[in-house]
């Protein structure tokens, strides 16, 4: 159990449209799977504060904005290695607690990587023409190339939607999958901008097509669609990496990201992978929260939790 | 263990909803007596023990009613009733959107009260239950602001018998009451004796918003109770929600009676699951089906059909789910199935699943950890179970489905009817065009695609077959408690003794050649079974001829050929029209004939009967195309379609008053809307009904379509009303006659509509044709297709 119990790296499988050909997803059976969740399961009082503390694992604190600067991503990474107030974490009984990974573009990598240097906080970056993905080939994967060279030691790459939308799943395959080898050693997360993909088929297949090619982790949006994560989505996205893994044994991750900015949200994702997966999939390796402001919510309610107090913004340190 | 620790395990832990304040209502009511005529009376018999099925705590007790009570109850109803029934209906529905408002208001305390009595999840009572109550008294509201818009000319019924099962307390209770209030019934409710407590909260309700007094009464008790309303002579409508055995008591109870009836029944529903189906879809369906209200549900998709390429991919994942099913208090937030309502419910399903693993079934049940104490149920599914199967038959009532493997679409269909029930089914294809041809032909009521136990009040719920008849929520709904304008009428006399087979020495009318005596059976001219005839007399008692006399042989074999003219549901409307069309073209020709025939037979205006006779084949040909269901406005991405569908082979009883026109009035609705009948003709005029064999031979009516008998007219009935294969009844006889069809009817519980004895005069429109003739001809079907790409 937990990020100890640690697990062969995913290779992806030839390209086999077998598995997902026929596949039709029904979305007002997954639109009512979603919404009775959150009605289902609930978190109280010391569990409640444990998987709100879990979440904080599995956040990528992210930020991706064209007016980053090193000083910015500095901030950033100081709130990853320290992103509870020490006496709040005192109070909880826990000694160390850290985000999952700080999230940001290529060319901000090196003052990540520095910041974060010593934390064992992995510094990933999106590439491959984040968030449109409509740069020549070449140039994506030397970017990805670039990156890793930087030090990230996770890629976030975004698909082609053109390919997923006209039904060339094996151009989609075949340029993932380079993406895979320009990795190298770094994890892969491949975006697949589900709000573009629009129907859950759609987003199953590009899904399938993505862990064939070797994604470590399947990842729901750049942020920037006009629909990020929803729990449908994610529903559908986690149970092909169910059924991916039922077929071949390997295990990928997924990370809903965009949109998901409350405690609440954490929750309701932390419950659908718990229902859907186990508590295995609830562990940062094999779950990330794409967020920015969902940390802030988070320490208020952990303050709540040991104060009885409701808390305030300005009790917690910024990003 | 601490936040570390849960940081590893990830455990939900303990999440339960307060019971203090419904706790401490229960405590100041040690005993749950009546509500009569606006006060809350202290039981004067028995009582018995309210129950928590989740601890065995005993919460409270109730007073089972006496003859007294349920008397004062009625009286209450009906003194109420003038008063409320005149209220305009603005004024009706200002009270149902006050109770409407006034549950919302207390929604979180009804939650948890309804939890604590009937072992139900706090998340069920609190997210289904209870909206949906909120929601039938919204809707009623409506009903009852526009009952003169959109029910001109009908009114009240009187007071009605309300009978609810303790599977949704509350939920039953606004089924049934706010229907009935909005069409401006009066009300005495009978609540389960095992569910009390929501029923009683709901009457204090009543008394907060300041119903007038006698409009809802509450007569709490066991079945002995309840025999005692449905029999009470104050009583005009009887509706009953619960099991089959029950339906059938009631319904032989008050035969004859002339109490309106509705019967919310058992069910077997099927949910089939096709190899296109979206599995994990279908499999989230189950829960929804079998594991809701621990499948204590009338219409839960209880016998599970999968096609074969995909079962056994479907039953693992089927297992997987179940492991993470929770199952234990039901004030938990975060369980899926709590308590089953009594101990004595859960010994009768561990005997039925014994039972099942006696006859070779393999039960797999979830691996769930079971509470100490309570009447808990481990929810699971059966394989290996066969349609031969006792729990293939019969209703678990409890957390667990049967299953079955089918070929092809043809065969779901098939293993889906297989059942006496059809209350609802669920089907799951992402192929539109196979999801909608099973939904037209599977046997139910509710037909939900791709999707399980949606309920909304306007969208009619009720069964087909022995899972009862008449419909709860919607238009359909309202039908049920409201009385189509009154006619005049005179009671029909017993029928006169047959004048038997002896030779007759009296005068005769006798033709240049001798009739044959004969039958119309699947579209051909038959001799009696019997061998016999009986004479028919016109004016004056002179002998016209000899008809055929039927016996129960001739009934048999023309319900079978009936039943083999399935075809002519299936044809377009517009063939049926062109049909009924060409019968009154041919009729028409024979006009003079059949004047000369009605005068010889006596009654009184022949000319116009015949006239009338081709008006109304017209008329109803006119409206084979146009007597619509609708598109309902439910939920928000919801297509959700009632369809009137015809009831297969109904009985049509003639009357003896306008031997043409009577017996016409009756085969042209049904046939129109696609049913096959079989017709007992007027028994004192036959030979009217046997010279339009050769009419309808001509006419293009496949064979089977109308079947035509002579004989005595309540012997033939009461066959038809016993016999199973007849899904509908309409008898236009005596009031003796409709006591005995109507108690013949309680074995398949087919719908039997008389005209209570009375004569009607069928020359008038108003009174021999109309939509109610229509509505009586159709089955409401409600289709659920929630849509999204």
């Amino acid at each position: 159990m937990s990020e100890n119990g640690t697990f062969p790296r995913m290779t992806g499988t030839e390209f086999t449209p077998e598995w997902f050909e026929n596949v039709s997803v029904n979305r007002s059976a997954a639109e009512r799977r979603a919404a009775s969740l959150p009605g289902r399961r609930t978190v109280k009082k010391d569990h409640q504060a444990a998987w709100l503390a879990r979440a904080i694992t599995c956040i990528d604190l992210t930020t991706l904005a064209g007016d980053d600067t090193a000083g910015r991503v500095q901030r950033l990474c100081a709130k990853a290695r320290q992103p509870l107030r020490p006496d709040l974490l005192a109070a909880l009984g826990l000694e160390m607690l850290t985000v999952g990974a700080v999230c940001v573009y290529p060319t901000m990598v090196p003052h990540a990587v520095k910041a974060l240097d010593g934390s064992g906080i992995p510094v990933a970056s999106v590439a491959t023409g984040f968030p449109a993905g409509l740069t020549p080939l070449p140039l994506r994967l030397a970017e990805i190339r670039y990156a890793v060279d930087q030090g990230a030691a996770e890629i976030d790459i975004v698909i082609t939607r053109e390919q997923a939308l006209t039904g060339n799943w094996a151009a989609l395959y075949d340029e993932i999958r380079q993406m895979r080898e320009a990795c190298g050693d770094a994890h892969m997360k491949a975006i697949l901008a589900t709000g573009d993909l629009k129907t859950l088929t759609n987003v199953y297949k590009a899904s399938m097509v993505a862990m064939q090619a070797g994604a470590d982790f399947i990842k729901t949006s750049t942020g920037k669609e006009e629909v990020n994560a929803t729990l449908p989505v994610s529903l559908t996205m986690v149970r092909a990496l169910r059924d991916f893994g039922d077929r071949t044994g390997q295990r990928v991750g997924f990370k809903p990201a965009g949109g998901l900015k409350t405690a609440k949200d954490a929750m309701n994702w932390l419950i659908l992978m718990k229902e859907e997966m186990g508590s295995r999939w609830c562990m940062p390796d094999l779950f990330r929260i794409g967020a920015s402001s969902m940390l802030g919510d988070i320490e208020r309610q952990l303050e709540h939790h040991v104060t009885g107090r409701y808390s305030a913004a300005n009790r917690h340190a910024l990003a | 263990m601490t936040i570390k620790d849960l940081m590893q395990t990830m455990d939900y832990g303990p999440a339960p909803e307060s019971a203090t304040e419904a706790l401490a209502w229960i405590a100041d009511r040690p005993v749950i007596g009546h509500f009569i005529n606006g006060r809350f009376t202290a039981p004067e018999g028995e009582m018995a023990e309210v129950v928590n099925p989740a601890t065995d705590a005993v919460l409270t007790r109730v007073g089972l009613g006496t003859v007294a009570e349920v008397d004062a109850a009625v009286q209450a109803a009906r003194a109420a009733f003038p008063k409320w029934a005149a209220l305009p209906g603005h004024d009706r529905a200002r009270y149902l959107y006050a109770l409407a408002r006034h549950v919302q208001k207390r929604e979180r305390f009804l939650s948890v009260l309804e939890t604590l009595d009937n072992g139900k999840t706090i998340r069920e009572s609190r997210d289904i239950d209870v909206p949906l109550v909120a929601r039938h008294f919204y809707h009623h509201a409506g009903w009852a602001e526009l009952m003169a818009d959109e029910f001109p000319g009908h009114s009240a019924l009187g007071v009605c018998g309300q009978i609810i099962p303790w599977n949704f307390p509350l939920l039953m209770l606004a089924w049934k009451v706010a229907p009935a209030l909005a069409a401006g019934n009066t009300v005495v409710l009978k609540p389960a004796d095992l569910t009390p407590l929501t029923a009683y909260a709901f009457a204090e309700i009543c008394a907060e918003i300041g119903l007038p007094p006698g409009v809802l009464n509450i007569v709490n008790g066991d079945g002995a109770t309840g025999a005692l309303i449905a029999g009470h002579e104050g009583v005009a409508k009887v509706a009953f929600t619960g099991s089959t055995e029950v339906g059938r008591v009631i319904r032989r109870q008050i035969a004859g009676s002339g109490k309106k009836l509705s019967l919310e029944l058992g069910g077997k529903s099927p949910f089939i699951v096709f190899e296109d189906a979206d599995l994990d879809a279908a499999v989230e369906g189950v829960v929804d089906a079998i594991w809701f209200n621990q499948g204590e549900v009338c219409c839960a998709g209880s016998r599970i059909l999968v096609q074969e390429g995909v079962a056994p991919r479907f039953f693992d994942r089927l297992r997987k789910r179940m492991e993470t099913l929770r199952i234990g208090d039901p004030l938990d937030k975060t369980m899926d199935v709590g308590a089953v309502v009594s101990r004595k419910q859960l010994a009768r399903i561990h005997g039925l699943l014994a039972q099942a693993e006696a006859e070779g079934a393999t039960l797999h049940r979830a691996p769930v950890q079971m509470p100490a104490q309570g009447a808990f149920c481990a929810p699971g599914f059966l394989t290996g179970t066969a349609p031969a199967h006792t729990v293939s038959q019969t209703e678990i009532f409890g957390p667990v489905a049967t299953t079955l493997t089918f070929r092809t679409p043809d065969e779901a269909i098939t293993l889906a009817n297989d059942t006496r029930y059809g209350l609802a089914a669920s089907v799951w294809s992402q192929n539109i065009d196979r999801a909608i041809e099973v939904a037209a032909k599977v046997k139910a009521g509710v037909v939900w695609i791709n999707a399980t136990n949606i309920f909304d009040a306007g969208a009619p719920f009720g069964g087909y077959r022995e899972s009862g008849y008449g419909r709860e929520g919607g238009r359909a709904g309202m039908r049920e408690y409201l009385a189509a304008p009154a006619r005049p009428g005179k009671p029909r006399p017993d029928p006169a003794p047959l004048s038997g087979v002896a030779p007759h020495a009296g005068k005769a009318d006798r033709a240049g050649i001798d009739v044959t005596a004969k039958l119309y059976i699947g579209g051909k001219q038959t001799r009696a079974d019997g061998g016999q005839s009986y004479t028919a007399t016109g004016k004056g008692g002179v002998a016209l001829g000899q008809a055929a006399l039927a016996n129960r042989k001739d009934v048999r074999n023309a319900v079978e050929a009936a039943g083999k003219a399935s075809g002519w549901g299936g044809v377009t409307a517009h063939n049926r029209a062109q049909v009924l069309y060409f019968l009154a073209e041919n009729l028409s020709q024979r006009a003079e004939e059949f004047t000369a025939a009605l005068a010889a037979c006596g009654t009184p205006k022949p000319a116009e009967e015949v006239a009338a006779t081709l008006r109304r084949a017209f008329w109803y040909a006119a409206q084979a195309d146009k007597f619509d269901g609708a598109v309902t406005a439910t939920k928000s991405n919801h297509v959700t379609l009632t369809v009137n569908e015809p009831f297969g082979t109904m009985g049509l009883i003639a009357p003896d008053e306008a031997p043409l026109l009577g017996l016409m009035s009756l085969i042209l609705p049904a046939i129109a809307m696609g049913n096959r009948v079989v017709a007992v003709a007027s028994q004192s005029h036959p030979l009217i009904a046997t010279r339009l064999y050769q009419v309808l031979e001509t006419s293009d009516i496949p064979g089977g379509v109308v079947n035509l008998l002579t004989g005595a007219r309540d012997e033939l009935a009461k066959t038809l009303a016993e016999h199973d294969d007849v899904a509908a009844l309409w008898y236009c006889g005596s009031a003796s006659g409709v006591a005995m069809v109507e108690t013949a009817s309680a074995g398949n519980l087919k719908p039997v509509w008389t005209d209570q004895g009375l004569t009607r005069d069928w020359l008038d429109p108003a009174q021999g044709q109309g939509r109610e003739f229509l509505h009586r001809a159709v089955q409401v079907k409600t289709i659920w297709l929630p849509y999204g790409a």
